[in-house]
């Protein structure tokens, strides 16, 4: 013991970083922030340090090039004695910085942490958040399987709407004319120095305003922020009733730092890594192309967008929300800082989470794109074959051979981009179905071209089956019934 | 300070270290911007406006379209895979073709060519077009794009080279404009309208029909 305090000493004679460390450890915190609310944090830190970690262990056998990145990544899952471990860690640990970075982020919304005197420590914070949204991105691009390729081109495709700057911000991003190996070797320094670098330099800063400026104390309806009396009001109340970081509240950080990290070693142990898909070759077109988790919700609403406003959207968007959150803290720097008084900063968040949830689980089953296979795959329920005649069954084919499958489901199996058929004939009648088959319209190619007339008149014939027992067909009330009836007969 | 106006023999040396450093830094980032750009001024002449074929005209049955591979002219000796590309060819008739990119105007997916129903679909946010690259419905707001290409001693060739995105420059220099190019959902409906009554005898006559 006494050695080992003497090279303690010898090391601190000469770094003289004792003090400062105990005192940062033992600053005073507000009794009421050693609570479960306030672990998100350090939670995000440490996960980060995983990322640290476990991405440098990969670097050991990952290969930066777009001929040998995707073996690399095979080897790593299949030959190296558990890569697969350490490719699973890293890729659930991004998910799980993604999801903590976020929770922290509304944590510190809702408790009013971002008003004064702590606006410069949530700005370095929303960048934080976007840099880990870049980490997450260009770790995907790594993972250089189909999903990353075409990725990577939907990526081109959105900064190409840049007005004027698009192509030089593409080729820019791209490092040549096309996706290959240039663009892997820079969203490799991307990931592995340039952001990473980043966020290690603002994770300090970040940090350093926590101690300097202390933690925020628990809101309680009714204190209100004044800049004038805050900073004298927040030193009085940790006075009075402070208690030392270490080890009052530093116990629950560690214990869900801790859990995180079992959480983070279960999932990689029950999922397994992730990917790679396909190879990336660009011949390769049977693929469906899906963004990671984190980035399903700007997968769905891009197909939820009308044309016309995607590119303003998709541009004017993002700045628009950076520069909102920036400003927040300037916008309401003082006042109310506990969400019991807050009801539209509680509803703000509320109504995100709904957005961004619903459009993550509609891109989970993608209804607006269509089934590739359903027409070749899906059966014609037995029902709707049920004592139809030879031309109505000839339709059924036709809707089949067509591809009609691909977007209208029959007994919910085939595509949702069109409506379902099921009992379409209660909508349209004969002359509306025809219409709408030859012309197309609302969003449904015109297969005019594509359809003969035998053809033609065999798939309206099968569609006006389609309609529930005891229901009658929707018909054109301005033709009589007797006409109409002599009408179909003929 | 009383001694403002002087300046003494250290604070200069430190002004002139100070503007060297920045005469040298300036001189540096010239190099080193021009590393760093040097995927943007790089120009597209050269390979990149290189015609390159994609096979005699004999493979591509007239009437058809079918799935062809290029190499593009463009390599870097990394690229692996990649600069392998595909891209559809239609052959319309005779000498008349059509190529277009797999890319989906839209966002860039692959789409994919069903001859059954005449449309190209891609699997991303559901974008369709007709045979003949024009808009049919979802999210794009254009036809396919089109490789300019020209038939010379009986090969296709095409001149491709650059990934065709909604802005790049070559986007507007594939081929000529598709008909429904920039249209909405209104024009496009006009489009199926005059693509239909083309070649679909009852369009406009569909009393006789019923």
């Amino acid at each position: 013991m006494v050695l080992i305090d003497q090279i303690g000493q010898w090391f601190d004679r000469r770094l003289q970083l004792a003090a400062p460390i105990r005192e940062a450890a033992e600053h005073p915190v507000p009794r009421n922030t050693a609570s479960w609310f306030y672990v998100f944090g350090s939670a995000a830190l440490t996960v980060f340090m995983l990322q640290l970690g476990t991405g440098i262990l990969l670097a050991l056998i990952y290969v930066p090039s777009a001929s040998e990145a995707w073996n690399s990544l095979q080897a790593l899952n299949h030959d190296v004695t558990l890569g697969w471990f350490i490719r699973a860690m890293h890729g659930w640990g991004s998910n799980f910085m993604v999801a903590i970075v976020l929770i922290h982020m509304v944590q510190v919304f809702l408790f009013g942490a971002y008003k004064f005197p702590r606006e410069l420590t949530w700005i370095v914070g929303v960048f934080l958040l976007l840099m880990t949204l870049g980490m997450a991105f260009s770790g995907q691009v790594l993972r250089f399987d189909q999903d990353a390729y075409w990725g990577l081109g939907i990526g081109a495709s959105i900064a190409s709407r840049v007005p004027i700057l698009g192509p030089v911000v593409v080729k820019l991003m791209l490092g040549g004319p096309i996706i290959a190996g240039a663009t892997l070797s820079r969203f490799f320094a991307l990931h592995v120095f340039v952001i990473p670098g980043m966020l290690i330099g603002l994770v300090c800063l970040h940090l350093l305003m926590v101690l300097k400026l202390g933690i925020n104390e628990w809101p309680m309806p009714g204190r209100l922020v004044k800049r004038a009396t805050y900073t004298s009001e927040y030193h009085e109340l940790t006075k009075r009733s402070g208690a030392p970081f270490v080890p009052y509240a530093v116990w629950k950080d560690l214990f869900f730092a801790a859990f995180i990290l079992i959480a983070v070693a279960a999932c990689a142990l029950y999922f397994g890594p992730f990917g790679p898909t396909g190879r990336p070759d660009p011949t390769i077109i049977q693929t469906v192309p899906k963004p990671d988790y984190f980035f399903l919700w700007l997968y769905g609403l891009l197909s939820y967008l009308p044309p016309s406003m995607e590119t303003p959207a998709l541009l004017i968007g993002p700045v628009v929300v950076i520069a909102f959150l920036v400003l927040l803290p300037f916008l309401s720097g003082e006042g109310e800082k506990s969400w019991r008084r807050r009801p539209i900063a509680v509803l703000t968040v509320l109504l995100i989470a709904v957005v961004l949830g619903t459009l993550t689980h509609l891109a989970g089953y993608t209804p607006w794109s269509p089934h590739m296979n359903a027409w070749s795959g899906d059966p014609v329920p037995a029902r709707f074959l049920h004592r139809t005649t030879a031309l109505e069954r000839q339709g059924a084919l036709v809707f089949q051979a067509k591809q009609c499958r691909n977007c209208h489901s029959l007994e919910d199996l085939g595509g949702q981009r069109g409506p379902a058929l099921d009992s379409v004939a209660v909508r349209l009648t004969q002359d509306q179905l025809i219409r709408q088959v030859i012309q197309g319209g609302g969003n449904m190619p015109a297969y005019g071209k594509n359809l003969s007339p035998a053809e033609a008149t065999a798939l309206v014939a099968f569609l006006e089956t389609l309609h529930p027992a005891g229901q009658t067909p929707a018909r054109d009330a301005a033709l009589g019934e007797a006409q109409e009836k002599s009408a179909s007969a003929q | 300070m009383s001694n403002e106006e002087t300046i003494s023999r250290r604070g200069l040396l430190m002004k002139i270290g100070i503007l060297f450093n920045g005469l040298v830094a300036t001189a540096l980032a010239v190099p080193i911007v021009g590393f760093v750009l040097s995927s943007v001024t790089r120009g597209r002449a050269n390979a990149y406006l290189s015609w390159v074929p994609l096979g005699s005209v004999n493979e591509f049955p007239e009437g058809e379209t079918r799935l062809a591979t290029f190499r593009n002219p463009y390599v870097t000796p990394t690229d692996g895979k990649t600069v392998e590309t595909a891209c559809w060819v239609r052959r319309v008739a005779g000498e008349e073709f059509q190529v277009f990119a797999v890319n989906c105007a839209h966002l860039g997916c692959p789409v994919r060519w069903f001859p059954q129903s005449g449309l190209f679909m891609c699997p991303c946010h559901g974008g369709a077009y007709y045979r003949d690259g024009s808009r049919a419905s979802g999210p794009p707001e254009r036809g396919l794009f089109e490789y300019p290409h020209k038939v010379k001693d009986g090969v296709v060739t095409i001149q491709a080279g650059e990934l065709p995105t909604p802005g790049s420059p070559t986007a507007s220099l594939f081929g000529k404009k598709p008909p429904c190019a920039g249209g909405n959902d209104l024009v496009s409906i006009q489009g199926g309208l005059r693509a239909s009554s083309e070649t679909n005898p009852w369009l406009g006559k569909k009393k006789s029909w019923s």
